[in-house]
């Protein structure tokens, strides 16, 4: 351990802050994740993950950044390259997916909107 | 580490396990297989919240680099599932 860390108990605000975060964006993950087994279709389910994805992760890199940061003395922006990332890939993988999905239902005959004929 | 703390991050870990246990649910009861591919991607982004959650609980940088590296695969293998739904091939 570097000398230049709180070895001893942080600051008890700093404590609050990042347990409030923690709990707060891991119960945003359980209710995503709740509503994909819940909701009844893919296509209302594919709504439900994002919250985790959003919400979730900005609230646990916001536990991350005020508990390293105190810690440490100085601003620690490590986790902000997490949140970018999955702000980034996260889209990407649900349009894909969409899109898939809207592909595998025309070729089944369901219920979806016609192809754009181009 | 007060209690306070202790317990908001095991509170954190329980969500996030019982998150983890619903995309398996789905993951293995999928109707359909977009339907799986999404599920596994909601158990990559909660695996990788788990990580951060641990990197706390621990006071160690080192789950961050594991984070990254769950959200990078998570992200590639996601995207080559859901290409490989859509053409029948990954690369073409």
């Amino acid at each position: 351990m570097t000398p230049d860390f709180i070895v001893g108990p942080l600051p008890i605000w700093a404590e609050i802050l990042t347990g409030f975060f923690a709990v707060l964006g891991a119960a945003f993950a359980a209710v995503g994740s709740f509503g994909l087994v819940r909701l009844p279709t893919f296509f209302r389910r594919i709504h439900a993950p994002t919250l985790g994805a959003t919400a979730g992760v900005w609230c646990l890199t916001i536990a991350t950044i005020v508990y390293f940061s105190v810690q440490g003395y100085s601003l620690f922006l490590h986790a902000v390259l997490i949140t970018l990332f999955v702000a980034l890939t996260a889209p990407v993988t649900t349009i894909f997916l969409m899109r898939a999905a809207l592909f595998r239902e025309r070729q089944k005959g369901g219920d979806v909107p016609p192809a754009a004929d181009d | 580490m007060t209690p306070i703390l202790f317990w908001a991050l095991k509170g954190a870990l329980f969500l996030l396990a019982v998150a983890m246990l619903c995309a398996v649910w789905r993951l293995l009861i999928g109707p359909s297989a977009q339907d799986r591919v999404m599920a596994l991607d909601c158990l990559y982004i909660n695996g990788m919240l788990m990580m951060l959650v641990l990197g706390i609980n621990y006071t160690s940088n080192v789950y961050f680099e594991a984070a990254m590296l769950i959200a990078l695969f998570g992200f590639v293998s996601s995207t080559a599932l859901a290409k490989f739904l859509l053409r029948g091939e990954v690369i073409e």
